[in-house]
């Protein structure tokens, strides 16, 4: 309390504040730039274009369908690595090596490595195709595979944050009285980390429908296959400039949407 | 004051006594829910080993059902580390822990029937007091038979007019009847208290301790409660054992200390005032 008021009326020395309006500027200008240069008039027949709409609906589709195989996927592993707690130092830094590279690896870097993966001359894909007769890059199940690889590590830091947080001696509590293992997940610790579910869920949403190097590198730019927004927002940039900005907001618009979900609900810190 | 062994409750029945004639009672029988200390209860064996972090616990010793056992030791003694061990919460180095002709320290927690109250009663705090209670029931069946096996807990807890609350929306007394009614209503055939009285309000902890002596004598079953308080001792429990370090250093009625405190620790808990 007293530290909080300490630092509301204390002042900052002026380099720092003006530094800091430098980095402000930096962050919000560009998104200024482009609400200015929007050409408002034309933005309802510029988004009602087919072309548009179909990208929209990939864009949509392909981010729940990556959502919810994250979801599916990420929660076990969130509550394996919050379990990992107590396992000795290198496999648990490991785990969270492995969790934390997808974070922070350029996107492109992710396609490329899913095409070796997957491609149709890797070990996976020649025997996929050779079998099953099934080719994975290029396709729309290449978007959702790319969606997942970059939006995963989100939910997961996300969900293993909110198991951190939690009382786990509730768990405990629940088996003292009958609950197996899978009940006191399902029963205490799904309920408990649910805020955390919610904001990684959305977090990964935004992030798998922002998805643009590893999408363009795995899957290509096929229209209705796998042109998402992004990837129709950069190519129009060549032809339609106009297309390309009402593209870009259509995404900042969905990210405001986002953040404005988020707020103070799941956001710590946050305030109203 | 203390309870003497072998005391009576109104009906003249010794809780647990197992010369009583067989009750057909089963623990989770839905045609007699809400009727605890009404079957023969076992006893609990303890003789076990432990690490809690530097401290290395050992301890042996048995509860009758009916017959409250106090732990009392300093802070860092292993007190709650003893009865999570109990609980299956935390694994033994060595030896056993039975319950009646049950050896239970290879089961897991879920399945030992050991009720646990927490130190500051750990309710689930997304679940209204009604599914706390029905929480074990729940585990079981359908959430409508659950609560319907939760309401004579409820009632006879105290509860019904808080069961749709949220356990951040009650009083501290309110968390206790409710952690316990949800323990028991697991039917557990051993009660452990872990610090009951230390999250209570100092004001209301003498009302609250004559409300948990009756619960857990309606209970009547082997129960060990932890404590700092020669007060929650006397009032709760018929024999006392000290932990020290991980090591018991004195076990007997509480009288039976006083007359003859084994240790400088004894002598200073004795004398300080409770309360």
């Amino acid at each position: 309390m007293a530290r909080a008021a300490a630092r509301s009326t204390g002042r900052l020395a002026w380099p720092i504040t003006a530094i800091a309006v430098v980095a402000l500027a930096v962050l919000v200008l560009p998104l200024v730039a482009l609400v200015v240069r929007a050409p408002w008039a034309e933005l309802p027949e510029l988004l009602a274009s087919s072309a548009v709409l179909e990208a929209l609906v990939l864009s949509f589709t392909t981010a729940v369908l990556a959502t919810a195989i994250c979801l599916v996927l990420g929660i076990p592993l969130a509550a394996l690595i919050a379990h990992a707690e107590s396992w000795p130092a290198i496999p648990r830094r490991l785990l969270r090596a492995a969790v934390t590279v997808p974070l922070v690896l350029p996107p492109v870097v992710g396609g490329i490595a899913l095409l070796m993966l997957l491609g149709r001359r890797s070990l996976i894909g020649q025997w996929l195709d050779e079998t099953f007769g099934v080719t994975i890059p290029f396709t729309t199940g290449a978007v959702v595979i790319a969606q997942v690889f970059v939006a995963l590590p989100f939910l997961v830091f996300a969900v293993e944050g909110a198991l951190r947080s939690s009382d786990r001696r509730t768990e405990l509590a629940a088996a003292t009285i009958g609950a197996s293992r899978w009940q006191v997940f399902r029963h205490v610790t799904l309920p408990l980390v649910a805020p955390g579910v919610a904001a990684g869920g959305v977090l990964c949403f935004t992030r798998a429908l922002g998805e643009f190097g590893a999408t363009i590198t795995f899957a290509g730019s096929l229209p209705g296959t796998t042109r998402t927004l992004p990837i129709a927002s950069y190519l129009a940039m060549q032809t339609d400039p106009d297309e390309a900005v009402a593209l870009a907001l259509l995404l900042l618009a969905v990210s405001v949407v986002v953040l404005l979900t988020l707020r103070d609900r799941w956001l710590p810190g946050a305030t109203a | 004051m203390s309870v003497e062994p072998g005391s009576t409750d109104a009906a003249g029945r010794r809780p647990g006594d197992p010369s009583r004639p067989g009750d057909p009672s089963r623990p989770g029988d839905p045609s007699r829910p809400g009727d605890p200390g009404r079957r023969d209860r076992p006893g609990l064996r303890v003789d076990l080993a432990l690490s809690y972090g530097a401290t290395r616990i050992a301890a042996a010793f048995d509860v009758q059902p009916g017959h409250p056992l106090a732990i009392i030791g300093p802070n860092g003694a292993g007190k709650s580390s003893l009865l999570a061990a109990i609980a299956g919460l935390v694994p033994l180095d060595a030896g056993e822990v039975s319950i009646g002709s049950r050896r239970v320290d290879a089961l897991p927690s879920e399945r030992r029937r050991v009720g646990m109250v927490f130190q500051d009663y750990v309710l689930f705090p997304h679940l209204t007091v009604r599914d706390n209670v029905a929480f074990a029931a729940r585990m079981r069946g359908s959430r409508a038979s659950a609560r319907a096996v939760a309401q004579p807990w409820l009632e006879r807890y105290d509860l019904v007019t808080l069961a749709d609350r949220l356990p951040s929306e009650l009083s501290g007394g309110q968390r206790q009847r409710a952690a316990l009614a949800r323990a028991l209503a697991a039917e557990p055939d051993v009660l452990l208290l872990d610090e009951p009285m230390s999250a209570l309000d100092v004001e209301v902890r003498a009302e609250m301790r004559d409300e948990l002596a009756t619960h857990v004598r309606d209970f009547g079953g082997a129960t060990v409660l932890v404590t700092h308080s020669p007060a929650d001792a006397a009032r709760l429990a018929d024999s006392v054992l000290v932990l020290e370090g991980g090591r018991v250093t004195q076990r007997g009625t509480l009288d039976a200390i006083r007359a003859d405190p084994a240790t400088p620790y004894v002598r200073r808990m004795l004398a300080a005032s409770d309360d």
